[in-house]
């Protein structure tokens, strides 16, 4: 079923389109920096793009930093929220589960693509953005946001773990849409409301008012791994980072199970 | 080969079942009948796993663990579905590789004459969203035949076909049938049904008002009805038991005595024959209108 799964995604056009749209959006961005030559001034703007025009190699991490706040969220939202209630709509949940596919073997299936699809959208936008980043900008050794120079090995073991830290934060995304995608038939509600929960979020992670509840919001960690880039590595948040999204992973991917393990399927 | 005893199902305060204990015999062409909204299609989901009864117990093959025996089973659940964008082979290769059984090598040969059986196996690769509302009932219906089922659940199959489709279908049913399928059809189609099941059962607002054979639900009346343009003077002469405008109704043991004695007095009978209830009489005496019916309070 997971192969089955997996190779229902990547036939699947929608797919490909949303890996194009998430790379090109830095690509439009760097373009600009490039033609411009005028770069944000250090501590505005996205995370790394003012050291960008200095060095391309640091592009794959700016590039993460430009597509976390909403694209990523939102094509993980739409792949997960789909998984279950897309099904359901399309009428094929009933087919599949007479086939029959257990419903458990069923969600664990869908999350394993999900989670394939995040990968590959992070790992895809890190590759274009390292492309892109290097023929326009050049490349030079990496230095940490501390001011120390990264040798490349390092530097390259620290954009993996960006790279893995993003997908962790991106699979507590999922676990949201994939639990709404069990609850309700329609994709677009499922989507719709795990981005209602990132948005209420973002604001409230902005909003001083809410400082008490702020350490336990989804998005309160997900810039965490500009630390990693720091010399030396800053692991406080994102240790916390890693463990909130567990937190949230573990209990909604179990509310998940809990409800479509015993759901009347009338779809 | 299915068996329910009790069946009960609530939806909140709505009670979709109520109390079914269906009796689906090896071999059997079994017609499931009834209005619409009446839970004919809720028991085929509970048949098959996917609504979880509130009570009741649910036997197929004689297990009660109805997972362990779905692969025997094909379906056909409130109309055919697929995915869109890819073609009906890619569609029901995939369907095959989602579940158990049967190896990889021989998939092919499984799309293949499944695709053959319902008559689709010169299409082309083009996206099920392509298809005809008739191309996806025969695919629906491939799918449902994919695994070589012991037992067919179908529900409205021919929805969609045009007259040749339905008798392909009905011929194709028949065939397997004789193979040793059973074939239990919903439907709320009454010619359906007649041309095809030699058992029905009938469900009215979530109860089974009637479990039959078909040839004993339809069984003659015992009445003989009397054709003639002369309907005054034969209604003198025997007694009709429901005044109609173009025929009597006459309970007699001979048939034949009694023709000779209208004619003897002068009745010219154009026809005279056993009065058979059809499946529609019988449908509409059991069943009330259908909950899509909304009267006035």
């Amino acid at each position: 079923m997971i192969a089955v799964e997996l190779s229902r995604l990547l036939r699947r056009p929608r797919t490909w389109v949303m890996l194009a749209l998430l790379c090109v959006l830095p690509t439009i961005v760097a373009v600009f920096v490039k033609t411009s030559g005028v770069a944000p001034r250090p501590g505005t703007g996205p995370a790394f793009l003012s050291a960008v025009l200095a060095n391309g190699a640091l592009f794959p991490a700016a590039a993460l930093a430009i597509v976390l706040p909403l694209f990523l969220p939102v094509a993980v939202c739409l792949v997960a929220g789909d998984a279950i209630a897309g099904e359901a709509q399309a009428g094929t949940l009933r087919y599949l589960l007479i086939r029959p596919v257990g419903r458990v073997r069923l969600l664990l299936a869908k999350l394993v693509s999900v989670m394939a699809f995040t990968l590959l959208s992070v790992v895809a936008v890190a590759a274009t953005a390292y492309v892109v980043g290097t023929q326009l900008f050049g490349s030079a050794p990496l230095p940490s946001t501390s001011g120390t120079t990264l040798s490349t090995g390092d530097a390259a073991l620290r954009t993996v773990l960006a790279v893995l830290y993003v997908g962790w934060s991106m699979l507590g995304v999922a676990a949201v849409a994939l639990f709404l995608s069990t609850v309700t038939d329609s994709p677009l509600a499922a989507s719709l409301g795990a981005i209602a929960v990132l948005v209420t979020s973002a604001v409230l992670v902005g909003l001083d008012a809410s400082a008490s509840v702020q350490p336990y919001l989804p998005t309160r960690y997900w810039l965490a791994f500009v630390d990693l880039f720091r010399d030396p590595v800053h692991y406080r948040d994102v240790l916390r980072g890693t463990l909130l999204q567990g937190a949230y992973i573990v209990l909604l991917l179990g509310a998940a199970w809990a409800n479509f393990a015993t759901k009347d399927i009338t779809s | 080969m299915i068996q329910t005893s009790a069946l009960v199902k609530r939806f909140g305060r709505v009670t979709a079942v109520d109390g079914v204990d269906l009796e689906v015999r090896e071999g059997d062409r079994y017609g499931f009948l009834g209005p619409n909204g009446s839970g004919k299609t809720t028991t085929v989901r509970m048949l098959l796993g996917l609504v979880l009864p509130t009570s009741g117990r649910v036997e197929l093959m004689g297990t009660t663990k109805v997972r362990e025996v779905l692969p025997q089973v094909g379906a056909m659940v409130e109309g055919p579905a697929a995915v869109g964008h890819l073609s009906g082979r890619a569609n029901l290769a995939l369907l095959d590789a989602a579940g158990p059984g049967g190896g990889r090598r021989t998939r092919k040969g499984r799309v293949e004459q499944a695709l053959e059986q319902v008559g689709l196996v010169g299409v082309d690769d083009r996206p099920v969203k392509a298809y005809s509302l008739g191309m996806r009932q025969r695919l629906g219906l491939a799918g449902a035949l994919l695994r070589r089922p012991q037992l067919l659940v179908l529900d409205e199959p021919t929805n969609g076909l045009d007259p040749q489709g339905i008798h392909e279908v009905r011929e194709l049913l028949l065939e397997l049938n004789r193979g040793g399928t059973t074939v239990f059809l919903s439907s709320h189609l009454l010619s359906e049904i007649e041309a095809l099941c030699d058992r029905v059962g009938v469900l009215d607002r979530g109860r089974l008002v009637a479990q039959d054979d078909l040839a004993v639900l339809c069984a003659p009346t015992g009445r003989t009805a009397i054709h003639t343009p002369d309907l005054e003077l034969a209604r003198a002469l025997v007694l009709d038991e429901e005044p109609h405008n173009d025929h009597l109704l006459v309970r007699t043991d001979d048939p034949a005595k009694l023709n000779a004695r209208l004619v003897e007095a002068g009745v010219r009978v154009e026809g005279l024959a056993p009065e058979r209830r059809t499946l529609e009489d019988v449908v509409l005496e059991l069943t009330s209108s259908g909950s899509d019916r909304i009267g006035a309070r």
